[in-house]
């Protein structure tokens, strides 16, 4: 993600077209890119999800288990979330053991769920104390083309919105290889979804290319959600090396508080519209 | 109307615990130091500049900064196991991102300057003392930095802001639960350098909560300096 190989040329020519407010792919700084959506790529996944935004393609999955809940927590289910950034999606992943990109990008997918709430965990209890129904969200990398946290955290949101219970069947304390008509439990007013912000030159830009995301100082994953029509912060999280000056803060928050109101019903029609 | 109107330790809520830092704390280290805040201890060590190994993960133009955080498995009371986690390595990344925002090593090409920071005691906030006892041993091993920088978690109880935060702060669940909000100042320019947040906050909160670091960082970077001046007295009068 952050190893691309880029020229002078190319870097200056980026620039040179942000400082005057467009993109080389012709979109302004703060437009995202066209979203697809398609549910149920896997007969085997309580939900399963492709997005592509842009070119960026990226797979999403929900399945079920059944766990010990953990002693702090001896009435809720559990969560966990995995991503994988497979060679096949870029040049620039690699096999083997989890890097730091992938552990971030799920790590920051996960905050941004779990903190707002949209699982609701107290019904992914059994029984106290002893069995807990336990969530886990796979992020698979199908197409790098930038900006994967959005796409990937998008995909998830989907995935979760769309998954079925599987049956349980309480003699056997074991789960049937089959589905019921029962949703996974959640919280609708408790979603929010990332939105990742890169500084690029003197420029806030929003759902960057792998070139562009090459040439930023930092980014910033903001996750939001819906307080009473006001925008509200669940997760964040700066990255790269540069730091936040304290207009560029202000003009994030902005930014967030526009783009909050333009992208949050389509994030929910995404996600509770039924893969529509 | 808050449900956290007293803090558990009574503080004010833009109190800060009281702080101990040092540097020069490990003899064979090219620079080291220690931050406590409360029941929070950070130990940093840093070596190097040194040759970077393998050779392919050289930089010709400029050393490169690495950075490894990790919780001693007696840090805190359910035995953590030894090693590195996904928590561990993501806040060794956002670390490294934080101070290298300030480490200049464009005179130190192919080399690494390692950034050892680990935690013997933690009541929350452990990220944070990390990165403050980082920037300190950096600067005890004279690594050129264009700033200082330092850290402090701010945090939201119920409706409640408030500066370092502690373990029994960070556990809140009533009302609104906690918010927790580590960020990192550059010394001069006031630049956030670190970032991250979990809970639920409006927009306007959290322009207060990043004021409200702010000046807490004040307190942080007295004490860092204070730290470093001590030092550097004591290295004349030995020689």
């Amino acid at each position: 993600m952050s190893d691309v190989v880029i020229s002078n040329i190319q870097r200056k020519k980026i620039l040179e077209c942000i400082a005057s407010g467009k993109r080389l792919d012709g979109r302004a700084l703060d437009e995202y890119r066209k979203i697809e959506v398609e549910v149920g790529i896997s007969k085997n996944a309580e939900a399963s999800v492709r997005l592509r935004l842009g070119k960026t393609e990226v797979l999403a999955g929900v399945k079920l288990g059944i766990t010990e809940p953990y002693p702090d927590a001896p009435d809720e289910g559990t969560f966990m979330t995995n991503a994988e950034l497979h060679p096949m999606a870029s040049e620039y992943f690699e096999m083997g053991r989890p890097r730091i990109e992938a552990i971030e990008l799920a790590r920051v997918i996960d905050r941004g769920i779990r903190e707002s709430g949209f699982i609701d965990m107290k019904k992914l209890c059994i029984k106290e104390g002893e069995k807990v129904w336990q969530v886990f969200l796979d992020i698979v990398a199908l197409n790098d083309d930038g900006n994967m946290l959005d796409a990937a955290g998008l995909a998830a949101l989907i995935a979760l919105g769309n998954a079925k219970m599987p049956k349980f069947n309480e003699e056997e304390g074991k789960i049937e290889h089959e589905l019921t008509e029962e949703p996974l439990p959640l919280n609708h007013e408790a979603m929010s979804f990332n939105m990742t912000f890169h500084k690029i030159g003197n420029q806030i830009v929003v759902d960057v290319g792998p070139e562009e995301e090459a040439v930023s100082d930092y980014r910033l994953s903001i996750a939001v959600g819906d307080d009473n029509g006001k925008p509200r912060i669940t997760a964040m999280q700066k990255g790269k090396e540069g730091a936040i000056s304290s207009e560029d803060m202000e003009k994030i928050l902005k930014l967030v508080e526009v783009k909050w109101k333009e992208m949050f019903p389509k994030v929910k029609e995404y996600v509770f519209g039924n893969g529509k | 109307m808050s449900l956290y109107k007293e803090r558990f330790d009574g503080r004010a809520f833009d109190e800060v615990r009281p702080i101990r830092a040092e540097v020069g704390i490990i003899p064979s280290a090219d620079g080291s130091a220690v931050f406590e805040t409360g029941g929070t201890r950070a130990i940093a060590v840093v070596r190097g500049p040194r040759t970077l190994h393998p050779q392919h993960m050289q930089n010709p133009q400029k050393g490169i900064l690495r950075v490894s955080y990790g919780m001693m498995p007696f840090s805190v009371w359910d035995r953590i196991r030894p090693g590195p986690s996904r928590r561990s390595e993501e806040i060794s990344k956002v670390t490294e991102w934080a101070l290298s925002s300030v480490v200049d090593l464009s005179e130190f090409p192919n080399t690494v300057v390692d950034v050892f920071i680990q935690i013997p005691q933690a009541d929350a906030g452990t990220r944070v003392a990390g990165i403050n006892a980082a920037a300190m041993a950096l600067a005890d091993a004279g690594i050129p930095m264009r700033e200082m920088i330092s850290a402090i978690a701010v945090g939201k109880v119920d409706k409640t802001l408030i500066v370092d935060v502690n373990k029994m702060e960070e556990d809140f669940s009533e009302g609104e639960g906690s918010t927790d909000i580590p960020m990192a100042f550059t010394s001069r320019r006031k630049n956030i350098a670190l970032l991250q947040l979990d809970g639920k906050i409006s927009t306007d909160e959290l322009k207060k909560a990043i004021e409200m670091g702010k000046v807490a960082c004040e307190k942080v970077l007295e004490a860092q300096v204070e730290a470093l001046k001590k030092s550097k007295s004591k290295g004349i009068e030995n020689e």
